[in-house]
């Protein structure tokens, strides 16, 4: 009987896992790894404006009231994509502050051209350097800043229409 | 008009599983010696499937090749602009194209069984086909339900948007497709265990039959897994050959359970032992290479190697993993007991060697499972935790060193029963050198436990790896008894590697100026200069890097940080300078604020020796089936001449002689 029960033992083994995997195919999965620097301020920083129609961004340009912050290029294709979502975010009254990724003011003034300017600044990051400091690894992404310039929540990605409602309670919850 | 061709081949090959699936079951009805009339469509069944399945693959294969926008898969996946090399590996750089490419090697594979194999009796060649089949009607549902690689665009696309960067890389091309072919080569050891369970035809002429699918799929998975790790070496840019991710393990998983299977099918083929466990051991390999599968393919666990993943899809393979799998653990639950035992054997003694290390080997793949699963138990309880290193390195040691010392003695035992007695002055060598070699090496520093072990075991091993040859006749050894040897050297080889990275690496993070020099080990690194650069699909910064070995003429090394767009991503490309005892590794980082580049060079003594000793363990493996089937086929022109002698005899009306043995 023994030797019986052994041979039963790789069935049990299999469907422990099975069910435990079943189990976890059923629960969302959270896609993305949260930044370490929700919770933790900005890094200082200064950039030099990415192009000749407004100022650059620094640190300091983010006290006073929640604003949003934005990463982002002209060469990325999603940035075409959640343009016009910006551009609702700043009819609502959403101070945005972009940095450029990699990019040169021709294209930056370009992009701004065709595609709409929901910025209040735009600072250029050449070597990625603040964009890997706050702990972004891509174009575009998208941050909750509050008004002691906290991190306070990090959109990984193009903004959809669906992902607007969030950000603005994002806003309202770090004033 | 291609992809409808492949579609409906595809169609076509799952209706004729269904046939050969129904056809080979009815093989079980005959009685024994007899052929069911019925079971005779499973053999062309198979055939005219491999066929078109490989037709199938075919079609997407030029659909890549013409870039055919149209085409959904090939609009997501490539670009006009991409070299023709990576549009063809692309075809199976993606979710459906690489499941087209598994079900076209299933498909070939089955039709080459169904061809080729003769010798197993009818009955379980039969329910062996059955199971291929009902195993390959699953993928094919797979495809055509879930993952269809056909599917059209209503307007075709204008432009296709790419292919993941990192694995834009030749090494794309041979990695994948080999440890495809390695897994399917297990899912017929598989069907040609359960036939045998279901017939109960568990001996030694079954373990023949059984040997080359198991050897082949092993030499693959070797490779495969070499070329993985090297390709994770050179292309991740982290300075190391194995990270322990999900995806990695996942093709470690089997080759270990395969391992274990080749060496107990080699016990069942000589001394008709080890039945059950070989079943076993064959149900388990596959069922490894299909949770590899499920792994990679459900995204349920995070990995660095990015692919696409889907949960449904998950779901429906974790929904095959039941029916397979679960299936084949309950029949062999309900049958095993009734598979006669076979031959024993005293613990001292070829087999035992052979049993332990098998043990072993099996307590390694667990060690590796658990430490793989456990993030998704734990995330069950919403805890998100990481399984590394500092887990796997000692817990797979701890059955890696007695495995290691008892593979060196293994070989030297006899079969049925020894005594060590016999063997003192090879286990007083052995024991020397291991110890010798840990004292030697502990005398010039401090190095850390782990590889210090390594160091000792695989000198030790690569010696005792060459004791079976001792007084042979070089030329007489058999080609199978080489392949063995080969194999147990190359794994000291690879070991020797391993341990020597571990122990006498360097590593060297410098911010560096234009101009400026660094020192690492015997090794002048200055950095002359960083210029952008730009390839078909990206832009880089490269920097050059003048390298003067003690004080040498400079051999120049081009680490880049390249930026793709369509999809915009970025990684680091390695540079790399080969020498006979080991490798310098470069890899260019961020700029700082004042003009300084991050640089970080490494130098890895002879860890070329780990991927070295990768190809020597296939090579020994494929040494072992050239001997195999060179012995299966004289035998069979011995047994073939034999019979026309007779019955040239019988014709001229004179007595047939005995014939000798």
């Amino acid at each position: 009987m023994g030797k019986r029960l052994w041979l039963w033992a790789p069935l049990a083994l299999f469907a422990f896992f099975a069910g435990l995997a079943g189990y976890m195919l059923t629960q969302d999965k959270d896609e993305f790894v949260e930044s370490e620097m929700i919770g933790q301020p900005l890094p200082d920083f200064a950039l030099p404006a990415a192009f000749d129609g407004l100022p650059g961004a620094s640190k300091a340009d983010f006290a006073g009231s929640p604003k949003l912050l934005n990463i982002w290029a002209s060469w990325c294709l999603p940035c075409i994509a959640e343009a016009p979502q910006l551009e609702a975010l700043k009819a609502q009254g959403v101070e945005i502050i972009g940095i450029a990724i990699r990019d040169r003011p021709a294209d930056v003034a370009n992009f701004l051209g065709r595609y709409g300017n929901p910025y209040s600044r735009i600072g250029s990051d050449r070597i990625s350097e603040v964009q890997l400091a706050i702990g972004s690894s891509g174009v575009p992404e998208t941050f909750v800043i509050d008004a002691k310039g906290v991190i306070r929540y990090q959109h990984i990605g193009d903004i959809r229409e669906s992902d607007v409602p969030k950000l603005l309670a994002e806003l309202e919850k770090a004033q | 008009m291609t992809a409808e061709i492949g579609l409906a081949a595809l169609w076509l090959a799952a209706a004729l599983a269904v046939l050969q699936m129904v056809s080979g079951a009815f093989a079980l009805k005959a009685a024994p010696g007899e052929v069911n009339a019925l079971a005779m469509h499973a053999r062309p069944a198979a055939v005219v499937q491999a066929f078109l399945a490989v037709l199938a693959f075919a079609m997407l294969l030029y659909a890549f090749a013409t870039t055919d926008l149209s085409l959904k898969l090939v609009a997501s996946n490539s670009h006009s602009m991409k070299p023709l090399i990576y549009k063809l590996t692309g075809t199976w750089g993606n979710h459906e194209g690489s499941m087209l490419l598994w079900v076209g090697v299933l498909a070939l594979s089955g039709g080459l069984l169904a061809g080729f194999e003769k010798r197993l009796p009818e009955r379980t060649m039969g329910a062996t086909l059955a199971v291929q089949g009902f195993v390959a009607l699953g993928f094919y549902a797979f495809l055509l339900l879930a993952s269809n690689p056909f599917e059209r665009l209503p307007v075709p696309a204008p432009e296709g948007s790419g292919l993941n960067p990192l694995l834009q890389d030749i090494g794309l091309a041979i990695h994948p497709p080999t440890l495809y072919a390695g897994y399917v080569g297990l899912s017929v050891a598989f069907s040609l265990a359960m036939g045998a369970l279901l017939t109960r035809e568990v001996n030694p002429a079954f373990a023949r039959v059984l040997r080359p699918w198991v050897l082949g799929a092993w030499v693959l998975l070797t490779l495969g897994i070499t070329a993985g790790s090297y390709w994770a070496y050179y292309e991740l840019g982290w300075g190391g050959w194995w990270f322990w991710d999900p995806v990695e393990n996942a093709s470690l998983m089997p080759w270990l359970a395969a391992t274990a299977l080749m060496h107990s099918v080699s016990v069942l083929a000589a001394r008709d032992a080890l039945r059950t466990w070989t079943i076993m051991l064959g149900v388990l390999a596959f069922s490894m290479s299909m949770l590899g599968t499920f792994l990679v393919r459900s995204g349920v666990l995070t990995s660095v190697h990015a692919f696409a993943v889907d949960p449904e899809r998950g779901a429906f393979i974790l929904g095959l993993l039941g029916l397979y799998i679960g299936g084949a653990f309950t029949i062999f639950a309900l049958r095993a007991g009734a598979v006669a035992e076979g031959k024993r054997f005293a613990a001292v003694s070829r087999e035992g060697a052979l049993v332990f290390n098998n043990v072993m080997l099996s307590a390694i793949l667990a060690i590796v499972l658990l430490g793989t699963l456990y993030p998704l138990l734990t995330e069950a309880f919403d805890v998100r935790v990481s399984v590394g290193p500092p887990y796997f390195n000692p817990a797979s040691a701890i059955f890696a060193i007695p495995m290691l010392l008892v593979m060196a003695v293994g070989p030297l035992l006899r079969w049925r029963s020894d005594k060590p007695a016999r063997l003192q002055f090879e286990l007083a060598l052995i024991a020397a050198l291991v110890i010798g070699v840990i004292a030697l090496v502990s005398f010039f520093g401090q190095f850390p436990l782990l590889p210090l072990l390594g160091l000792g075991l695989a000198a030790a091993l690569a010696v005792a790896a060459l004791l079976p040859l001792r007084g042979r006749s070089l030329k007489r050894v058999p080609v199978a008894t080489w392949g063995m040897v080969i194999a147990h050297f190359g794994i000291a080889v690879a070991l020797f590697g391993m341990a020597c990275e571990g122990a006498f690496s360097k590593e060297r993070l410098a911010a560096v100026v234009p101009g400026g020099t660094e020192q690492i080990g015997d090794f002048a690194v200055t950095l002359e200069g960083v210029t952008p650069v730009a390839g078909p699909n990206w832009t880089a910064i490269e920097a050059r890097l003048a390298v003067r070995q003690n004080g040498g003429a400079p051999v120049i090394l081009t680490p880049q940080a390249r930026n793709f767009w369509s999809p915009p991503q970025s990684t680091s490309e390695s540079a790399l300078l080969t020498k006979w005892n080991g490798q310098l590794y470069a890899v260019i980082g961020q700029q700082a604020e004042d003009g300084r580049w991050q640089i970080r060079v490494w130098w890895k003594p002879f860890v070329t020796f780990i991927w070295y000793g990768g190809i020597l363990v296939a090579l020994g493996g494929l040494l072992s089936i050239a001997g195999r089937v060179s012995v299966d086929v004289r035998r069979r022109k011995a047994t073939a001449q034999g019979d026309q002698r007779r019955a040239d005899l019988d014709a001229l009306g004179a007595a047939a002689p005995v014939p000798a043995e």
